[in-house]
């Protein structure tokens, strides 16, 4: 049992480095390093900068074959290996933060495309999503929708060779900045409802697409609500066959069990660092038995995620799939993310109301953590789904008995009120 | 990088879990429970023989020389069967105490038969109620010991017993560690309830009880401390080995009890619970992967990776046991499901090495010095 590389990869990760050192942005360390929980006391930074700094260091991986490791060289990857690909994200580090606009895109959109689109189309479409020159979005949860996304009702009708798109798709992540998207739509409401679904990708700049951005709980706004008018998309942007959608939109959800081994924030040293600081009515809050109990158990749950990382690793650099241990991974985080912000606050007593970075406990971090994480628990498949999926795929248990099931779509009721 | 067991270690673990389906179902076990045995001499026996009780002892003291992940495995699978045997007492703790603070005299009297089975060994330290302090202890030690301790794990059937006592000053430095042979004048010693008849204590009284001396006097406390940290590692895989098979049963008894016309898996509210067991299951063996890790590596994270281990172990074993008794409904209150023997156990392995709010404490106060939050 040891953390140690093969020689291989440590040769690999040796050239990674030593790149990464001569190559990265430096100056831009410190607010990466410091940055996450969005921005504290509704204080958001402008994201314009933010945009064309993230695309000029994903433009100078791909230059260098640093970009997308794990596509083929012909679609502006490296041809890594799943373990070169781990290794790089560990040296990477939190320049990798830059990449955030370009998650979607490289782990989901890229993926399907590849699997379903045709030779040329892959040859055009891929290399500039691989080098940052083009943003992607994925257009699936609805306002009728969101845990259940094959109740979506956006509608694509055939007219010849055209298709023709009317409806509405919510919390679309960076659909404000991107140039493309995928978008999952009702071919046929007669059929029940995972058979009548066609995906398809598209040009964002398409007449008839409208972006509004949606005014989150903490004030900011990462997520959008996309409208789509007679919007038109030709055939052979179709990805999959007609009313395959469905089994099209599994392979792009497989890959959203994001980067393996990557870590999420869970606010604990964050907050050890906090109570290493501050006082309580007897002293140092973390002198506390108290105190301690609370920490001890968000300290083993952070170090248990670490580790279990580092068990996919291992699954991973003897060539072996992970196991499904790693699903765990957001259901742990964003709960104790939530928790974490809260006690904070406690600890602040009726300062913790503060919400300015200049006049609250620890520039305000918390109270940024505490507005931004009730949107954790929920985004990329919400706490509920997480445990049906361990449930299901995992321990083996039954799929809940469902009454849509065998019902054409347009017969399933939709309002809880009869 | 490999994270994980080696094959060797993974076939020990597939025969060891064969042999314990065969040797120690919880039929052998119950015959504890029931007052009929004090632990299962056969299953002990079997153990003895396979090789395992020395697998983690040097050659030269009739240990098969294996390492501390040779022992992580076997405490898994021992608690995975609820095994009723003196492992932890013997091995875990008396072998180690002895290797780590022996002579080489003690060494060559006691790990041979340690390592056979042959004698059984256990750890006395507790007196009262309440946290063990060293102001706490109040047996008096020299070449005689006089006084109480209870509870004592397997103090019934040990024959050697790890006693710490009082010989000098007060304070940590006034503690020493002594051998004392449990069959000999001046010790006697009765069965105590407690809440895990699978694995009885004792109260055990000493009267001018011949002992020597186990490492220098004044030393007792800190080797409890170090012992206690290659202890908390082992006996973490003991209580994931148990979580993993409390979160099986409920996994399989979701599946086969139907109600409300279909079977109960099938409903969220069950299937939350189970996924939540899964979770703390899951952390809690990354945890004492980690733990391992250092202590079979010699490194010097092993104080904040034991005792992360043990209180991971811990609240996961307790979670997964007492869900796996909610998610059995009423069956898992009877006597003849097996639900309740996990739940006694895993409250009981919650206190052994102290209580899981003193690992807490420890945990942070290691964490601080090591100054790595995370």
């Amino acid at each position: 049992m040891n953390f140690d590389d093969t020689p291989e990869e440590a040769k690999f990760r040796q050239v990674a480095r030593d790149w990464i050192k001569a190559n990265a942005p430096h100056e831009l360390y410190e607010d990466l390093a410091n940055q996450g929980f969005g921005g504290a006391g509704g204080k958001q930074k402008s994201r314009t900068d933010g945009i064309a700094t993230a695309k000029a260091w994903q433009k100078k991986k791909a230059e260098a074959g640093w970009a997308c490791l794990n596509w083929p060289t012909e679609y502006g990857g490296r041809g890594a290996t799943p373990i070169e690909r781990v290794i790089w994200g560990q040296e990477e580090g939190v320049y990798g933060k830059l990449s955030g606009l370009f998650i979607i895109g490289h782990g989901m959109c890229g993926p399907t495309v590849m699997a379903y689109a045709d030779e040329e189309t892959k040859r055009r479409l891929l290399p500039p999503l691989a080098s940052g020159e083009n943003i992607w979005c994925q257009l699936f949860s609805e306002p009728a929708g969101g845990s259940d996304l094959a109740g979506l009702r956006t509608k694509a009708e055939k007219d010849g060779n055209d298709w023709v798109i009317n409806g509405q798709k919510i919390w679309t992540s960076g659909a404000q900045h991107s140039d493309y998207g995928i978008l999952i739509t009702r071919t046929d409401p007669n059929v029940p409802k995972h058979k009548g679904m066609t995906m398809f990708w598209l040009d964002m700049k398409s007449p008839g697409v409208e972006v509004r951005p949606i005014k989150q709980a903490n004030g900011q706004s990462e997520f959008n609500e996309v409208y789509f008018t007679d919007v038109r998309i030709h055939d052979s942007q179709r990805l999959g066959a007609v009313n395959d959608g469905w089994k099209v939109s599994l392979t792009t959800l497989m890959n959203e069990r994001l980067t393996i081994g990557g870590s999420m924030s869970t606010g604990f040293s964050e907050l050890f660092d906090f109570c290493s600081r501050i006082q309580t009515e007897d002293g140092l809050a973390i002198e506390d038995r108290a105190v301690r109990s609370k920490l001890a158990d968000w300290a083993v749950k952070t170090s248990g995620l670490k580790y279990t990382g580092m068990r996919a690793i291992s699954a991973v650099s003897k060539g072996e799939n992970p196991g499904p241990e790693n699903s765990i991974g957001k259901l742990v985080a964003g709960a104790m993310m939530q928790d974490i912000a809260t006690y904070a606050l406690d600890l602040q007593a009726q300062g913790g109301a503060l919400n300015d970075p200049d006049l609250a406990d620890f520039g305000a971090r918390f109270q940024a953590m505490l507005l931004r994480s009730p949107a954790t628990r929920i985004e990329g498949g919400s706490d509920e789904i997480l445990r049906n999926i361990i449930a299901e795929r995992v321990l083996g248990l039954p799929a809940d008995i469902r009454v849509d099931k065998d019902v054409p779509f347009n017969k399933i009721p939709t309002s809880g009120r009869g | 990088m490999n994270f994980d067991f080696s094959d060797e270690q993974k076939s020990l673990k597939d025969e060891l879990r064969r042999f314990l389906a065969k040797a120690s179902p919880t039929t052998e076990v119950r015959k504890v429970l029931e007052g009929e045995a004090l632990y299962n001499e056969s299953v002990w026996k079997g153990l003895a023989d396979l090789g395992v009780l020395g697998a983690g002892l040097p050659e030269e003291y009739g240990g098969a020389g294996g390492g501390y992940l040779e022992l992580c495995i076997i405490a898994e699978e021992l608690g995975r069967a609820l095994a009723a045997v003196p492992f932890s007492s013997s091995i875990l703790l008396a072998a180690e105490f002895i290797l780590h603070a022996g002579s080489e005299e003690q060494k060559q009297k006691y790990l041979p038969k340690l390592a056979s089975g042959e004698l059984i060994g256990t750890f006395a330290y507790v007196e009262a109620n309440g946290p063990v302090t060293p102001d706490r202890i109040a047996v008096t030690g020299g070449a005689a010991l006089s006084g109480t301790k209870i509870p004592v794990p397997d103090g019934m059937i040990a024959d050697i017993a790890i006693v710490a006592a009082r010989d000098g000053a007060a304070g940590e430095r006034g503690i020493s560690l002594f051998i004392v042979d449990l069959n000999a004048k001046g010790v006697t010693r009765e069965t105590v309830a407690n809440i895990d008849p699978t694995r009885p204590q004792a109260k055990i009284v000493f009267s001018g009880a011949p002992a020597e001396r186990l490492g220098a006097q004044g030393e007792g406390w800190g080797l409890i401390n170090t012992v206690f940290d290659k202890a908390a590692v082992l006996t973490a895989f003991e209580q994931v080995g148990g979580a993993d098979r409390a979160l099986e049963m409920a996994r399989d008894y979701a599946l086969e009890r139907m109600a409300f016309g279909r079977p109960i898996g099938s409903f969220q509210a069950i299937k939350h619970i189970l996924a939540d067991m899964y979770v703390s299951a899951t952390l809690a063996r990354s945890n004492a992967y980690y733990a391992a890790w250092a202590l079979s590596t010699g490194s010097a994270e092993l104080p904040e990776a034991a005792a992360a281990a043990r209180v991971s172990a811990t609240k996961a074993y307790q979670h997964c046991s007492k869900n796996n008794t909610q998610v059995h409904g009423g069956m898992g209150f009877t006597w003849a499901f097996d639900c309740h023997l996990f739940y006694k156990r895993a409250n009981v392995m919650a206190s052994g090495l102290g209580s899981l709010s003193q690992w807490e404490d420890k945990l942070i106060d290691r964490l601080r010095k090591s100054n790595k939050a995370a």
